[in-house]
């Protein structure tokens, strides 16, 4: 794994997220805790809806655009939708956000 | 033969590696113990208690002359190391040098020292050593001493309530959002903060210090905000770091602090290093466990045998008397992680669990920390706990059975805690009159008027009398909010005021929610209901809040947003107009008119909101709050200005309400009309609250609706003047805000309560100047434009790409 520093962890809200620009599309960084983060695609497998802009709870984030709730830790929808999005290597170090460059690189090859 | 030991500190790290050393092999060196400090060995965690007047200072010390003497130890107390010649191998003090075979650096930390003006006055002390504790003493001492600590952790605390039990008025300062943010969550800190206020300590979250002020000592501390706290003393307790600049001079391998191996050896084989300046595997170490461990090693080290440092889990107690709290392990970051959560409201207890996989990795508990002991070990154990999952939070006492109370909330308030707001009725009286013989309902309402006006408080009433009544009662089945609590809107609004619960963490807790902090059904409404009942107490939290309400315009389905400005009664100049239209020129935008008589800009995207805001902020105008879950447009037809059938000036009312009432924040969005004769070009009858002008004065009605029911008003009120127009829909609008239910239009909102009762209570003018009292209040708040906050350059960052990886990804 190849780690670039993304940001402060106080750069994204408590219970909120910020994106990341990559030559495939946004990544969503979420911040679920003071310590906690999880990175997933931006893009709702519904109908494409921001995920970074829902509404943050516990370990998962709901849609701002239909309600489709994610598990952070697997990308899968919950409840009765059926759906996945792609999760990243994410990790805090000395307060600073890492997302993983490889994991990145594998989805433009994808 | 004898090699000499030269050890730097003496800390309870270094102490506990001498009394090892001599144990393992008593004259295998000869000792040299330098200490900055002007005395030796004491046991520096119990300062709270010598603080509190628990304890003495002879009480605490750990190695006394006569020990320092019988082992034959040389001390160089009151005297700080300057240097170290690795070269030479010579450890460099004021008073001469002193040569070393073997070296150990247990140089120890120092208080972290916030940089603000006035650090350095007198008074301002940090909790390291016993100076501090000897300046903090004295100024308790003074009739009515005030005292200050910076910093919400584990020292700061004790430092707090050990000053408080000396008499002093204390307040302490959080920088974060809740107390001890790295051991506790946030339900945790919470009942943490209200055991401290419970004992008299002012507790300040999201606290941040701007400036120490005083002439010649402390006198007061500033805050960022502008509050202005008098002092005797500050206690920094913020943080602390490695002292370690010698080993840095030295030349030795630093990270954050002096880099070890598993045997406490530095880059130099002849020095080791033990304690609060060790860096091992990037790990630091600040609690007394670890260093003990760290010290048996060195121990073992330094006389030739194998033994290598490996750190544990760690837990942590708080030693405040009666606050009864443990976190242990690690509760953050981490894929597959679960949550087991446990509140028991009427005893103020909270447990949460984190299980990784088949084990238990963290733990917090506030209120019964009775078998955190029991739970450490599971954790320090990684003992599989799959089989007893299900019931593993009632801890090793429990085997199977037995269920949580979803009534505990209703059970666990006292009597006189008020159930019915209207007719002022608390849950004493209620009992009085079910022990008095009342069963239904009906009785209830008719011995005691619980219910019987409004009628929001129906479901508590049920529940008290079900508690009360116990299988004589059979509860109706109530709409729960969401999965998150059994209770409905309804009872949480009337449980927010009666327990009066002034934060999310606070509803979470006492309302025994069964989430760690909600979903986003009932975010959005908690936050809305505590804005609304107390809106200088709470500060909206964005994150509860729709996506519209956070960046204050409307996503669309492409993920663009739509951007409408306020026009007051739907008037606008031409430079504005003008102003409108340049500035969707510039971004792209499409205009289209609304039923509002509103110009929306639509398809502007994110990063170009702040941008967009700005240039109507300089055109004069305002967010026109078409996104929000609150006043939205008072549409108003020309009226006597130029209509030859007004009967008043219909447009200039309109301004006028709309002026008064914009920013609130309503259950639902609320759309009003002033019209200026019953033809009724503004369609003022189907509008939430509209107003129709006629000859002898004005009509209000209210309850009309235009969406997916449509819906005449129904007439409040009939008034003669402007005034009594602007008085009666603000008490309106003020009393839907404080009863309604989330999301229900105010027309559903006159379904459940009746108008006849909202009549009532408005015809009272005591009751509407009240009303009107309460919503100005709010909108001392709240009458702000959201747009020209968030189009200043700090907050406007937000709008952007955190990171633009575009580059490398293309690599």
């Amino acid at each position: 794994m190849s780690w670039i520093d993304i940001c402060a962890i106080e750069d994204i809200p408590e219970r909120g997220a910020r994106i990341v620009k990559t030559a495939e599309g946004c990544v969503a960084v979420f911040r679920t805790g003071p310590e906690e983060v999880f990175a997933t695609s931006n893009s709702c497998a519904h109908k494409g809806g921001p995920l970074s802009e829902g509404i943050v709870h516990d370990r998962k984030v709901t849609c701002p655009l239909h309600n489709w709730v994610y598990s952070l830790e697997t990308g899968e929808a919950q409840g009765a939708d059926q759906g996945q999005i792609a999760t990243y290597p994410v990790r805090i170090e000395a307060g600073r956000v890492l997302l993983d460059a490889e994991s990145l690189a594998r989805r433009s090859a994808a | 033969m004898t090699e000499k030991l030269v050890v730097i500190g003496a800390g309870m790290a270094s102490g506990r590696m001498l009394e090892n050393l001599f144990e393992i092999a008593p004259d295998a060196f000869d000792v040299t113990l330098f200490n900055a400090e002007p005395r030796g060995n004491y046991n520096r965690i119990m300062l709270s208690p010598v603080l509190s007047g628990e304890k003495s200072y002879e009480e605490i010390v750990t190695h006394d002359a006569a020990w320092y003497e019988a082992h034959g130890v040389t001390c160089r107390f009151g005297e700080r190391v300057t240097a170290i010649d690795r070269s030479r191998k010579v450890v460099i003090a004021p008073n001469g040098e002193v040569p070393y075979d073997k070296l150990v650096l247990g140089t120890g930390s120092s208080a972290f020292i916030i940089p603000c003006p006035g650090h350095d006055l007198p008074g301002v002390v940090a909790f390291r050593d016993l100076e501090d504790t000897t300046a903090m003493l004295e100024a308790s001492s003074g009739q009515g001493a005030k005292a200050v600590v910076i910093g919400g952790g584990l020292l700061g605390l004790e430092a707090a309530a050990a000053l408080r039990l000396r008499g002093m008025e204390v307040t302490v300062l959080h920088l974060a959002g809740h107390l001890m943010e790295r051991q506790l969550d946030e339900s945790a800190g919470y009942l943490l903060q209200k055991d401290l206020e419970k004992r008299g300590i002012t507790v300040l979250t999201k606290a941040s210090t701007k400036a120490i002020q005083g002439e010649g000592k402390v006198e007061k501390v500033v805050l960022e905000d502008g509050t202005v706290l008098e002092a005797d003393i500050v206690v920094m307790a913020v943080g602390i770091r490695p002292a370690v600049s010698v080993a840095a001079e030295a030349g030795l391998e630093m990270g954050r602090a002096v880099k070890v191996d598993a045997q406490m050896r530095t880059s130099d084989p002849d020095i080791f290093a033990v304690g609060e300046c060790v860096e091992f595997n990037g790990q630091l170490f600040g609690l007394v466990a670890p260093l003990y461990d760290q010290a048996k090693v060195l121990a073992k080290t330094l006389t030739g045998e194998e033994e290598a440092f490996t750190p544990k889990e760690l837990s942590t107690k708080l030693k405040v008397t009666g606050c009864d709290l443990f976190s242990a392990g690690d509760f953050a970051e981490g894929e597959g992680r679960e949550d087991i959560v446990f509140r028991d409201p009427a005893r103020g207890v909270y447990k949460r669990l984190v299980i990784e996989g088949e084990k238990l990795v963290g733990a917090v508990m506030y209120g019964d920390t009775a078998d955190s002991n029991w739970f450490f070990g599971l954790i320090k154990d990684g003992t599989d706990v799959e089989e007893m999952r299900e019931t593993l939070i009632f801890g090793p006492a429990f085997q199977g059975g037995g269920s949580v109370d979803p009534m505990a909330a209703v059970a666990a308030l006292p009597a006189d805690a008020e159930i019915c707001g209207c007719n002022g009725v608390c849950k004493g009286q209620i009992i009085e009159a079910i022990e008095g013989g009342a069963t239904t309902l009906g009785q209830i309402k008719a011995t005691t008027k619980a219910s019987a006006s409004c009628g929001t408080c129906t479901g508590l009433v049920e529940q008290v009398m079900a508690v009360t009544l116990g299988d004589g009662f059979e509860l109706p089945k109530a709409v729960n909010i969401c999965g998150c609590t059994d209770l409905s809107h309804e009872d949480v609004r009337r449980l927010i005021k009666s327990k009066e619960l002034k934060s999310q963490p606070a509803v979470w807790q006492e309302l025994g929610w069964k989430t760690v902090n909600g979903c986003h059904v009932c975010r959005p409404a908690v936050n809305f209901y505590l804005l609304a009942d107390w809106p200088l107490d709470y500060a909206d939290d964005p994150q509860s809040r729709f996506i519209n309400e956070r960046v204050h315009a409307n996503i669309q389905k492409d993920g663009t947003y739509s951007v409408v400005p306020r026009m007051f009664g739907g008037m606008c100049t031409p430079d504005e107009l003008i102003a409108v239209a340049e500035a969707a020129r510039k971004f792209g935008g499409t205009l289209h008119v609304t039923g509002g008589q509103r110009v929306d800009i639509l398809g502007i995207r994110k990063e170009d909101l702040p941008a967009i805001w700005a240039d109507l902020n300089a055109a004069g105008l305002v967010s026109g709050h078409a996104y929000s879950k609150g006043l939205r447009t008072v549409k108003t037809c020309v009226g006597t200005n130029f209509c030859r059938f007004g009967t008043q000036d219909s447009t200039g009312l309109g301004i006028k309400l709309e002026q008064k009432l914009w920013g609130s924040w309503t259950p639902h969005k609320v759309k009003l009309a002033v019209t200026g004769c019953p033809r009724n070009c503004a369609e003022a009858t189907c509008k939430d609250i509209g107003v129709v002008c006629v000859d002898s004065g004005y009509q209000i009605g209210v309850g009309g609706a235009a969406g997916m029911d449509v819906k005449e008003t129904e007439r409040l009120v009939d008034v003669k003047t402007e005034e009594e127009v602007i008085e009666w829909t603000t008490a309106f609008l003020q009393l839907y805000r404080e009863h309604g239910k989330y999301l229900d239009r105010p027309y559903k909102w006159l379904a459940k309560v009746g108008l006849d009762w909202v009549k009532e209570v408005l015809a009272d003018a005591d009751e509407r100047a009240a009303l009107n009292d309460r919503f100005e209040v709010s909108q001392s708040v709240y009458r702000k434009d959201p747009w020209a906050e968030l189009a200043k350059p700090e907050p406007a960052k937000s709008f952007l790409p955190i990171a633009d990886l575009t580059q490398e990804a293309a690599e």
